[in-house]
């Protein structure tokens, strides 16, 4: 098998007058386009650049490209070039272990139709409800079917190279015409990862932001609106599909969400920053995390939804404890026809760790 | 042998004397790997005037009595290996006092660790005791005869550091009481400002006599607890990371485990910390503490903290741990021991390539759970097997591994924990000969008809 290269063109590059992928970096002080420029330069040619050490691993640059050049794909191969390590090497070992396929998966009734969960356990939670009654047993799980998209923050762009082709073999073999992915990594798998190395996607990906909101249509004479502000966490991988951004907006509207217009969402989205924790140590994070807290109360929002379960999982405590309620998109939408959420909140009335000691 | 029959049936009543063959079968192994041998009666007393009774019958007759509490040690010191009697002290189940100004509790033998964990949840929710692994019907008082450790053992010592009294029947049957609670109402102490008797019968696996009361002592209850998850690929550096952990004194409790299977553990070491507090400054300062102890790791990329998550903090907070029992059905069909050393922590590295090179050579699936002990002057290294009970092969190589382990270990500076009859001879072969000569003449005098289980600690 030939081995795979990125398509990535240095001339674009080379024309570019703006470039936004490292000038627009929220980590990295960079507004400088000449000294920005340069820098890029180097790490186009393969030479050293802090920008190789200082990168947060946010994706936000493959967003910032106006060409679609993929420049942070770009950096991500040659950190692995050179050897560095963006988180330690203990904990990219045990990701790259812990999703290594083995055999084991669940596969339900495949229809022309799948929702994949990827090798995200929370999603099973999620998935209920009027939303999904024709469509839940439709289904696969498991390491074989992991999209690998993740390793982009361990600078394993290697990894994604070995396995994202099987990955996507296997999907295929189901039989599906349609994959709803319901995390947004799967999507960003298909429609920018696997172009991007000339990988062919034999089915139609369609993320599940885009199910939900024709589900919602269906379902119009149902909606209770929420009548409520939510302010939305937007997640790194969301950077590889940007183009999906409007469907918040659409099912925002649909169920009676306002999304307040705070400075850290859209193209200024902060990462939940539990990458940046395991990478760049605690005090990054917290500052981080607190930034995109304040900025969510500045606007009253009762809400603080994710998309990402991953960005749940390192925010949804520290929500509470600022008098906001986390919840997930679907769960958002389920509320709205008048189902019970899902995925229980950490806290219900006591402290969250609290919670876990109790074992519940 | 039907007079010694009657005669327990006289002193515990008709329901709780046995000598069926249904409870001399049961009564006659352990879920380890040591060979059976049935009891020919077991016995359950309430009493400790009726351990008395049981004992100075036992004297009487020259029958081997078997004390036993959760028989859950592995590694066969419930089993009578001479016959005789098993005096299971199960129905000794009360807790008789807890002091929350002293921080004790007085129990009888039978008290399990689940037991004193739900009263003191229910009753005295400032107050916490160390809770071992091992399943939640292990007895504290028995616990405490192995020297086991629990999850407050990183910053108070063996749960047989936190005895506070011990109430005795000897070997002779005479009621002995040791410690404080033997000049004074308050079982605060079991040994200092005296002589430290407790040692005649912590370590001894009943073969100096019975305890049928224990104080233990008690520690706060914070409202929070937490854990976080370090991980290093080299072992050649745990030792150092227990050390600087131990250093900050903020770790409750620190547990290193290495194993090749789910794959998420394999070719890494998970060091998990405890920290506990009463308010979230005081959790996030503790959790400052230890991520600068260990900042020298996170820079060199040798290490680094994982973020533990809401759902997998449950698993890892759980008292005693469930990973025990799924460990051991690993194999399928139930069956796990572990030999478990007690040595320095910079034992750490060789012991672990032993762990790995005997599972090689016996084709068995292993895994290693290190717990910190008392500020890291030790730590319990486990060598731990899991076999089908159904696969007598596999029992045989999981034995073959844990008899290495256990030699390994003893040439390596270590102590054996808990060790088996072949295992203490082993231990006495090493000893120097006048401490051997010092606990033969212990054992002879608290048992001078050798009745006390038998087998146990006996120099050659």
């Amino acid at each position: 098998m030939p081995l795979l290269e990125l398509k990535f063109d240095k001339t674009k590059c080379a024309n570019c007058k703006a470039i936004s992928c490292l000038v627009k970096c929220q980590y990295m002080d960079l507004k400088d386009k000449a000294k920005a420029k340069k820098e890029w330069q180097k790490v186009i040619n393969g030479e050293d650049s802090f920008v190789l050490e200082a990168c947060t691993t946010c994706y936000a640059c493959e967003e910032y490209c106006p060409f679609k050049n993929h420049p942070f794909y770009m950096i991500v191969e040659r950190q692995e070039e050179k050897g560095i390590l963006p988180a330690p090497r203990p904990i990219v070992t045990m990701w790259i272990n812990q999703c290594e396929p083995v055999g084991r998966f669940m596969v339900g009734k495949i229809e022309e139709r799948a929702l994949s969960y990827c090798f995200l356990p929370q999603l099973n939670a999620l998935v209920g409800g009027k939303l999904f009654e024709n469509i839940a047993h439709s289904s696969f799980f498991g390491q074989e079917f992991f999209c690998n998209v993740v390793y982009l923050h361990y600078a394993k762009m290697s990894v994604i190279k070995d396995r994202l082709s099987k990955v996507i073999e296997n999907i295929a073999k189901l039989g599906m015409k349609e994959v709803i992915c319901l995390h947004d990594e799967c999507y960003g798998a298909f429609t920018s990862l696997a172009p991007a190395y000339g990988i062919e996607v034999p089915f139609k990906p369609v993320h599940y932001y885009e199910f939900l909101y024709n589900r919602l249509r269906e379902l119009k004479d149902e909606i209770k609106p929420l009548n409520v502000k939510a302010a939305y966490q937007r997640n790194c991988s969301a950077r590889l599909s940007p183009q999906t951004d409007h469907f918040v907006d659409d099912i925002f509207g649909l169920i009676g969400v306002e999304r307040v217009p705070r400075e850290y969402d859209r193209e200024n989205g902060l990462c939940c920053a539990e990458i940046i924790r395991m990478a760049r140590g605690p005090a990054m994070a917290d500052e981080l995390q607190k930034k995109n807290i304040d900025d969510m109360l500045k606007f009253g929002a009762k809400y603080c939804v994710f998309n990402c379960p991953a960005c749940y999982d390192s925010l949804a405590e520290k929500v509470i404890k600022a008098g906001m309620d986390p919840i997930h998109m679907i769960d958002l939408c389920r509320l709205a026809l008048g189902e019970e959420r899902g995925q229980r909140p950490p806290v219900e009335g006591m402290p969250a760790l609290q919670v876990a000691m109790e074992g519940k | 042998m039907s007079e010694v029959y009657d005669a327990l049936q006289k002193i515990v009543g008709n329901n709780y004397v046995s000598n069926q063959a249904e409870e001399r079968y049961f009564y006659g192994r352990d879920p380890g790997l040591m060979p059976p041998h049935e009891p020919d009666y077991v016995v359950m007393p309430k009493t400790t005037e009726e351990v008395q009774e049981i004992i100075k019958l036992a004297n009487r007759e020259k029958v081997p009595i078997t004390p036993k509490g959760g028989g859950l040690a592995l590694t066969g010191l419930v089993i009578p290996l001479k016959g005789g009697i098993v005096m299971d002290l199960k129905r000794m189940d009360r807790i008789l006092e807890v002091n929350e100004k002293a921080s004790y509790a007085v129990v009888e033998a039978g008290v399990t660790h689940g037991a004193l964990k739900s009263y003191l949840q229910k009753y005295h929710p400032r107050l916490r005791h160390s809770i071992p692994d091992s399943p939640a019907i292990a007895t504290i008082a028995a616990n405490a005869v192995i020297h086991g450790q629990g999850r407050l053992s990183q910053q108070r010592g063996f749960n047989s550091d936190m005895v506070s009294g011990l109430e005795v029947v000897l070997g002779t049957g005479e009621i002995c009481r040791i410690g404080s609670c033997a000049v004074s109402s308050s079982w605060f102490s079991k040994g200092p400002p005296l002589p430290d008797l407790s040692g005649l019968f912590l370590g001894w696996f009943g073969s100096t006599g019975v305890i049928t009361k224990l104080g233990i002592k008690l520690y706060p209850c914070k409202k929070i607890r937490d854990v976080m998850l370090f991980l290093t690929d080299k072992a050649d550096l745990v030792p150092e990371i227990i050390r600087k952990l131990a250093y900050t004194e903020m770790i409750e409790d620190i547990v290193v485990t290495a194993q090749p299977l789910p794959l998420r553990f394999k070719g890494n070491f998970y060091i998990l910390l405890y920290i506990t507090g009463d308010s979230e400054e005081e959790i996030e300062f503790k959790k400052k503490m230890a991520w600068g102890a260990l900042l020298v790791y996170f820079e060199s990329r040798d290490g680094g903290f994982v973020s533990v998550t809401p759902d997998m903090k449950p698993a890892f907070l759980a008292m005693p741990s469930k990973d025990t029992t799924r460990f051991a059905d690993v194999s399928k069909g139930g069956g796990f021991e572990y030999s478990g050393p007690i040595a320095p922590i910079d034992k750490y590295p060789p012991y672990l390539e032993k762990l790995e090179e005997l599972a090689a050579k016996y084709k068995l699936f292993y895994s290693s759970a290190a717990r910190v002990i008392d500020g890291g002057h030790s730590m319990m290294f486990s060598f731990s097997y899991t076999f089908n009970r159904a696969n007598p092969d596999e029992m045989k190589r999981a034995k073959a591994a844990l008899d290495e382990a256990a030699k390994f270990a003893l040439e390596e500076d270590g102590v054996i924990w808990k060790p088996n009859i072949d295992e203490q001879r082993m231990v006495m072969e090493k000893m120097d000969p006048n401490t051997l000569k010092v606990m033969t003449s212990i054992k002879h005098l608290l048992d001078p008809n050798r009745i006390m289980n038998p087998g146990n600690w006996e120099a050659k």
